[in-house]
């Protein structure tokens, strides 16, 4: 049997060496550091980009309202300077429509698909399929809108030029989806499985119950998965620049050139002199498009606390 | 007798249940359908992309240096390029993403100052990537006096891949049972104690699968380099393991693609090809070790 | 029992978790050396005053504490170093947690935390604390395997030997037997009537049955007030001072 206890043997436990408590106390205090850090970055982003952007701001040249929408944008004339974003703006929001017309029907079709239709032993190949479409690097989908897209567009519709909204819109779609579906399909598979067993034993149909039952309850989790993909292509730079063409115009049919915000800072940022007007404005324009993605992911994230607090 | 006919008719197959199940499997291979409209383009992509690359794709192309103004040659300095430029900006946004949530996860308490720096982190990983390029330019090319540099460009790659990584070693942290905190706290342990002795080494898979894969973005972005280091051309010794000093400006694969695709005329067709298979294949190999690492990992788990 | 045998002192402890008190001033006495048993129905704060004594109240969020908890004379809500306070008290939780480090480094957990590195007197505290928590002829060829693989019991029993490892003058054990069964309870409860010689234990427990085979004084406590506090013999008896007590003890609610 056991031993007898010897408890009045007790070892008494020594005190944590110094060294160690301070070594602790210095490693707690770096890890508060790197946790604030997240907010020291985001304002300095802010900051250095607004700095580049604010003597044009305050010179006589310049007039906020002629920026944010006029159409004109001639940054290089020699007579005539102008720096209306509006054309750009428009070409954005007519990009990141069309993809998302063309994405939100299919990504959010695929994440119910994955979610509820498809069978154990496909899902987990085709959710990695997913990951690794989503891996794509933005420059490697740009290549492919310039040469396959390209080739493509002018095959099927007979335009004079394959790069345009068509093109740009078709691209940023592919490159959405992969969000759409691994977001809206986490939002369905946090859907009890109550609710699916309730419906189940009514004698719905797993379509009913689709429509029914498990959209209405995700919606806010598939509504934050397609904020978040319209967040994506907005951001989007290379992509674009490659396959939209070069022509800063508000667009009149699908394959007309536009440019975005984002690939027109990226076109002529190499080329404005720094310091000047041109230089100026660009970074004024990443202010702009610093807003403007701000506004998409704090709506996005305000939609998934919603989710959460279910 | 005539109700028990009725009840046997009840469970009969009518017309309306043939309606059901036949909107049933309509349904299935719509969505079906959809899936596979958006799977099928990436093998379509990847298979023509590597027959148009194919008169280049060997490894003389790797380890060779642009020759005649990139229309001739291979890839070399741009792919090391991107492994200095990768490896740099990993080590750099790694130990700082890691603390910082290990911050957000085991020291933070739930007050207003820790929800706005969640939504610090949320921001910074929506920023695109032309606008941390700005960032880049203003703050360490300009600001900081690094000049067009590696130092720049990794700088401003490891800002831009730091919310993911803090994101994914978040969702490893939370991973690891309360439990396992509460009994640690009970015995007299620290936080630190407990989340060196139990909670990390638990947590370190998802940790570095979430590394691993931000591996990937590092080496596919362009416009964050493109203004801050990366360079049209640089002149390097072929097959030389490190050709760069961290003040220079360096090649990238990236870089190097959008410039023979869009600003070298006459380039031989096979090239641009070639170089995106190698970005894409790199790309694609790096994910898919990161997928495995996880798949590996977690049959090894320990509760 | 005179003043020089009190342990725990509680006096007026209130605790709010976000604004609703869940025990309202309770004051009581535990002396050394004698296991008191707190029994009443689920939700009564019977957890939440074990979480005050060894102070992991800190880590719920929202949660306010008052009054004054005293340890031999010396109140715990000002206690200078908060790790040593909770190494002087042992604490068994509900649910078995092996920790998913191997058996030999759950049991050295606490004694490392606390500066211990001496190989030699590490292997003696593990060999004592699994020998007390009556664990050691199972694991003693295994030292070295993985602490989660153990069963429900045998889990228990590990936690009571970490419990047991930083050698605390008091021992907590909350309702510890209701995951596992009841062969390793009994094999518990021997442990504690061995253990009770040498350090104060405080058992809480919803089976009052429990309570009146080990305890030598318990108090009933429901909705964070206190029922009723006595010896076990005249908690169980049929007269005790408190109707209510009578009818929580032989089951007409609870």
């Amino acid at each position: 049997m056991n031993k007898p206890l010897d408890f009045h043997q007790r070892m008494r436990l020594p005190k944590r060496p110094l060294w160690a408590v301070f070594g602790e106390k210095a490693l707690e205090a770096l890890i508060r550091l790197c946790g604030v850090s997240a907010i020291i970055f985001v304002l300095a982003i802010f900051f250095f980009i607004f700095r580049e952007a604010l003597p044009v701001l305050f010179s006589g040249r310049f007039n906020i309202l002629e920026f944010l929408f006029g159409v004109k944008w001639y940054p290089t004339s020699a007579v005539n300077v102008r720096y209306g974003t509006w054309a750009l703006t428009v070409g954005s929001a007519s990009v990141t429509l069309l993809a998302m017309v063309i994405a939100v029907p299919f990504g959010l079709g695929a994440a119910i698909y994955i979610s509820e239709f498809c069978a154990p032993k496909i899902k987990e190949p085709l959710k990695i399929v997913i990951e690794l479409l989503a891996a794509i690097p933005s420059v490697v989908w740009g290549f492919i809108g310039l040469t396959v897209m390209s080739k493509l567009i002018v095959a099927v519709t007979g335009a004079p030029l394959g790069v345009n909204l068509l093109n740009g819109g078709v691209i940023l779609a592919l490159m959405s989806v992969p969000i759409i579906v691994s977001i809206g399909e986490d939002a369905l598979k946090a859907v009890p499985d109550s609710y699916r067993e309730a419906a189940l034993a009514l004698g719905t149909t797993k379509w009913q119950l689709v429509y029914r039952v498990l959209v209405p309850a995700a919606k806010n989790g598939l509504l934050a998965a397609v904020l978040l993909g319209v967040g994506r292509a907005v951001g989007e730079t290379m992509a674009v620049l490659m396959a939209t063409g070069h022509a800063v115009q508000i667009p009149h049919s699908l394959v007309d050139p536009i440019r975005t915000l984002t690939a027109n800072i990226a076109a002529e940022l190499g080329e404005a002199p720094a310091g000047s007007d041109h230089y100026r404005v660009l970074f004024l324009t990443g202010v702009l498009l610093f807003c403007i993605t701000f506004a998409v992911n704090m709506t996005a994230d305000f939609v998934i606390r919603g989710v959460r607090r279910k | 007798m005539a109700d028990a006919m009725q009840m046997s008719n009840l469970f009969a197959r009518s017309a309306f249940t043939g309606r059901k199940e036949l909107s049933q499997t309509l349904a299935r291979w719509a969505f079906c359908a959809m899936t596979v409209m958006m799977v099928a383009p990436l093998f379509a992509i990847v298979a023509y992309l590597i027959i148009r690359a194919a008169p280049s794709l060997n490894w003389e192309f790797l380890v060779d240096i642009p020759r005649q103004g990139m229309r001739e040659g291979g890839i070399w300095p741009a792919f090391i390029g991107t492994i200095y430029l990768v490896v740099i900006s990993l080590v750099i946004a790694a130990p700082i993403g890691v603390l910082a949530a290990i911050y957000l996860n085991e020291y933070a308490r739930d007050n207003w100052f820790n929800r706005i720096i969640n939504l610090a982190v949320i921001n910074l990983a929506g920023v695109p990537s032309i606008v941390h390029a700005l960032f880049g330019l203003g703050a360490f090319v300009y600001a900081a006096k690094f000049g067009y540099s590696i130092i720049s460009a990794s700088l401003t790659l490891a800002i831009m891949t730091l919310p993911v990584i803090i994101a994914s070693t978040r969702e490893a942290l939370a991973s690891v049972p309360m439990a396992f905190r509460e009994a640690c706290w009970n015995v007299g342990a620290t936080r630190w104690q407990t989340i060196r002795a139990v909670v990390l080494p638990n947590a370190i898979s998802g940790i570095l699968t979430g590394v691993i894969l931000q591996v990937s973005r590092a080496a596919g972005e362009t416009a964050p380099i493109m203004f801050t280091g990366a360079v049209f051309y640089k002149a390097v010794q072929r097959g030389n393991l490190f050709p760069y000093h961290l003040n220079e400006q360096c090649m990238a694969l990236s870089m190097h693609l959008y410039t023979v695709a869009t600003q070298v005329p006459n380039v031989k067709e096979s090239i641009p090809y070639a170089t995106a298979v190698v970005l894409l294949g790199s790309v694609l190999m790096v994910n898919a070790t990161a997928i495995a690492v996880r798949v590996w990992l977690r049959t090894r788990k320990k509760w | 029992m005179g003043e020089a045998l009190k342990k725990i002192e509680v006096n007026g402890l209130r605790l709010a978790y976000g604004g609703r008190e869940v025990l309202h001033g309770l004051s009581f006495d535990i002396y050394r050396n004698e296991i008191f048993a707190v029994i009443g129905p689920a939700q009564s704060g019977k957890t939440s005053f074990l979480r005050c004594l060894n102070r992991t109240i800190d880590f719920v969020p929202g949660a306010a504490m008052s009054g004054s908890v005293r340890i031999d004379g010396e109140d715990v809500g000002r206690v200078r170093d908060v790790h040593s306070l909770r190494r002087r008290i042992g604490m068994v939780a509900p649910l078995p947690v092996g920790l998913p480090l191997s058996i030999y480094d759950n049991v050295a957990f606490a004694p490392r935390c606390a500066g211990l590195t001496a190989k030699a007197e590490l292997d003696a505290i593990v060999e004592k604390s699994l020998r007390q928590a009556a664990l050691w002829d199972e694991v003693k060829d295994r030292l070295g395997s993985l602490g989660t693989a153990l069963s429900g019991g045998q889990q228990q029993r590990l936690t009571i030997a970490r419990a047991l490892s930083h050698q605390p003058d008091i021992l907590c054990l909350d309702e510890f037997s209701i995951a596992i069964d009841p062969v390793t309870t009994m094999r518990i409860e021997e442990v504690l009537k061995e253990l009770r010689s040498q350090i104060t234990i405080i058992l809480v427990t919803n089976l009052t049955h429990q309570a009146r085979r080990l305890a030598d004084r318990t108090m009933f406590l429901w909705n964070g007030d206190i029922v009723e506090l006595d010896t076990t013999e005249k908690i169980f008896s049929d007269a005790p001072a408190n109707p209510r007590t009578y009818e929580y003890v032989n089951g007409i609610f609870g």
